[in-house]
């Protein structure tokens, strides 16, 4: 069975900071792999040790993204694949989708895609989805568990106040829910081992497509513009006196905006 | 993968409204969406158009008239009884492509972040996911999308301005609801529907419906949370109270969960649920990032806490200090006396 993993890296957001006027410090964030895609990888890695699997974890970005593909490596996964050209650079999902899309194919045969449900740092969830949509593959989302079978693929889905037990046939696109499994530890002898390995670097010429399609021209949505919402310290208004009379004034504010 | 599209010819709002078994969804949420798309379709001078897909919809596409749409499109049979994501996008793919919808809303409900990247990829639309504010460039005539970004921590405004359907799924709980008019007329078009169950790639063959409430605290309105500074004495019973008094949910942080006065399913931070309701109520929580990395999206945060230097009243919009064990009955003495 040959399984692709999409794993995107991202800024480790909990270690997010504020300057004393309540304004994100960006610089120094240490980059992670998102943690959904270490569930999806442990789903693949699971896989593979109780039927066999050739797992490619699959990644696209800046080429420091080398080390969450080493990372995915040293936890077990067989081959990797790099995606980075200037050109992709300002993609918005539907060109991410696009250019995993397009690398996938060029890939060759799959028995199944695993990406995470989202990614923390635009928490969009949007990706996997559109990844199945550009292959025709069933979408098998939110997936708690996954067991394989003859030619198929079931698997327990959280959908909102629901569970369900659905069923496609393979290939398919599982996108990993963090109740899936809990991620292993990259081995030690791994992790010396996945220096040797070979990193596949594609860039837009050796996946084919559309010039137009790739990176921020490929991107039907633009950003208008980032801001901080309220959250700064002196932004919080204190209601203060007794006990009663602070709850009066803050039940008095809650109704003012709606909020009972 | 078309080229940039004839935008003009590009008309009217369409909602995508969920379904349980023919009726509503319990959530609010395609309600919400209703409503701001009316108000949408209005600032445009548009019509408003409700897209319903499942099995023996009649009655509850006559109500989504009164709740404003001007036009229901409805895909009634039994093949769609349960949402299946690639029969759901077969179809609303198809009357996009015949009727050119301009701006196209999802509810960011499970089902709806699901559908609606599956639509706008085969479209080549760009889809805004999990938006808090929608609204029209007067200018323009084009729809603003706003969303938290960055683990909540930043805003962002997003347009899609050279294709078309524009798509946003919206959050639930952050739009008004519409309001029935009995007086309300309009149109109701049934959509063929050709796919056979025999067709559909993906079977059901298991549905259960949670009812235990710890199940939808990630889509809850309102949440009351508990921090280690609400468990003591019978201050956790009086937090449930308060919880009861606000129609909330009631989540906590990991020590709470630990000490076993909540499930896992409603531990809130990093290791636990992201949520984003309109009002959180942080009762006895110190606020470190483990935690607010689960609730920073809320709409509203109310923080009660002893120390006044806790790290949550940093994300807090209103803060009360003081002792749990004071302020929640007080808190609750008021919300009763509010309502008379
Ligand atoms: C890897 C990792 C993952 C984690 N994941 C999560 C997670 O998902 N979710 C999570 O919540 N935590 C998580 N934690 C734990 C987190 O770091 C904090 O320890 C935890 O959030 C603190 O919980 P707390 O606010 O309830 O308790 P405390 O930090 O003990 O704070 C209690 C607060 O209550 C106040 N207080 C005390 N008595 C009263 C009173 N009578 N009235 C009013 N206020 C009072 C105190 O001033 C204090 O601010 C994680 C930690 C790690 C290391
Ligand atoms: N640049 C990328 N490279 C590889 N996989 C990605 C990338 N972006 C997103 N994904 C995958 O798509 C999932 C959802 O991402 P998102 O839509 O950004 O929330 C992630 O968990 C990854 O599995």
């Amino acid at each position: 069975m040959k399984i692709i993993v999409c794993i995107k890296q991202v800024p480790d957001v909990t270690e997010v900071k504020w300057d004393e006027n309540g304004s994100l410090i960006r610089t120094g964030l240490p980059s992670i792999i998102n943690p959904n895609d270490k569930n999806a990888i442990e789903a693949a890695l699971t896989l593979k040790e109780e039927k066999g699997a050739e797992i490619t974890v699959v990644s696209m970005g800046p080429p420091q993204v080398e080390e969450a593909l080493r990372e995915a490596m040293a936890m077990g996964c067989d081959h990797a694949v790099l995606l980075t050209d200037r050109k992709f650079g300002g993609a918005d999902c539907w060109a991410t989708a696009y250019t995993l899309g397009m690398a996938i194919k060029k890939l060759g045969h799959f028995d199944l895609i695993f990406s995470g449900v989202e990614a923390m740092d635009g928490n969009t969830a949007q990706v996997g989805p559109e990844i199945a949509d550009f292959l025709g593959l069933p979408l098998l989302s939110y997936a708690e568990a996954i067991e394989v079978g003859e030619g198929t693929v079931k698997i327990h889905q959280k959908l909102g106040d629901l569970t369900r037990v659905i069923e496609g046939p393979m290939p398919a696109l599982i996108t990993c829910e963090k109740e899936l499994n809990v991620p292993r530890i990259p081995r030690m002898d791994l992790v010396f081992e996945c220096f040797e390995k070979e990193i596949k670097v594609l860039g837009m010429a050796d996946v084919d497509g559309e010039l137009e399609n790739f990176g921020l021209k490929g991107s039907p949505t633009r950003l208008r513009k980032v801001f901080s919402p309220k959250r700064a310290k002196a932004q919080v208004e204190f209601l203060e006196g007794t006990p009663k009379e602070s709850s009066q004034k803050l039940v008095e504010k809650l109704h003012e905006i709606n909020a009972i | 993968m078309t080229a940039i599209k004839d935008l003009s010819a590009y008309k009217g709002v369409w909602v995508f409204i969920e379904q349980f078994e023919g009726k509503l969804t319990n959530s609010t949420l395609s309600l919400e969406i209703l409503g701001e798309g009316r108000k949408l379709a209005d600032k445009l001078g548009t019509d408003l158009t409700a897209v319903i897909l499942g099995e023996n919809l009649e009655k509850t596409a006559g109500d989504l008239i009164k709740y404003g749409a001007n036009t229901v499109l409805v895909a009634d049979a039994p093949v769609l009884a349960n949402y299946r994501t690639e029969l759901y996008t077969d179809i609303i793919c198809q009357a996009a492509k015949e009727r050119k919808p301009e701006i196209l809303l999802v509810g960011a409900s499970a089902t709806g972040r699901d559908l609606a990247p599956r639509i706008s990829f085969r479209l080549h639309t760009g889809c805004t996911a999990d938006c808090t504010e929608l609204d029209i460039d007067d200018e323009k005539k084009i729809l603003v999308s706003t969303r938290p970004a960055f683990g909540g921590n930043v805003m962002a405004t997003i347009l899609c301005p050279d294709h078309r359907p524009q798509m946003s799924t919206v959050r639930p709980g952050v739009m008004m609801l519409p309001t029935w008019d009995e007086a309300r007329t309009g149109e109701v078009i049934k959509l063929e529907v050709t796919a056979k169950e025999e067709d559909a790639k993906v079977k059901i063959l298991e549905v259960k419906k949670h009812e235990a409430s710890a199940q939808n605290i990630q889509e809850a309105v309102r949440v009351v949370s508990a921090g280690l500074g609400a468990c003591t004495g019978n201050c956790f019973d009086q937090l449930k109270e308060l919880a009861k008094e606000l129609d909330a949910e009631i989540g906590g942080t990991r020590p709470v969960f630990e000490t076993g006065l909540i499930s896992h399913d409603v531990q809130i931070g990093q290791t636990g649920k992201t949520v984003r309701p309109e009002l959180y109520m942080a009762v006895g929580i110190s606020g470190t990032v483990q935690h607010t990395t689960g609730m920073a999206n809320s709409r509203t945060v109310v923080a009660i806490n002893k120390d006044p230097n806790a790290e949550i009243f940093k994300f807090a919009h209103y803060g009360i200090v003081g002792d749990a064990k004071a302020v929640v009955p007080a808190l609750i003495a008021q919300l009763k006396a509010s309502r008379n």
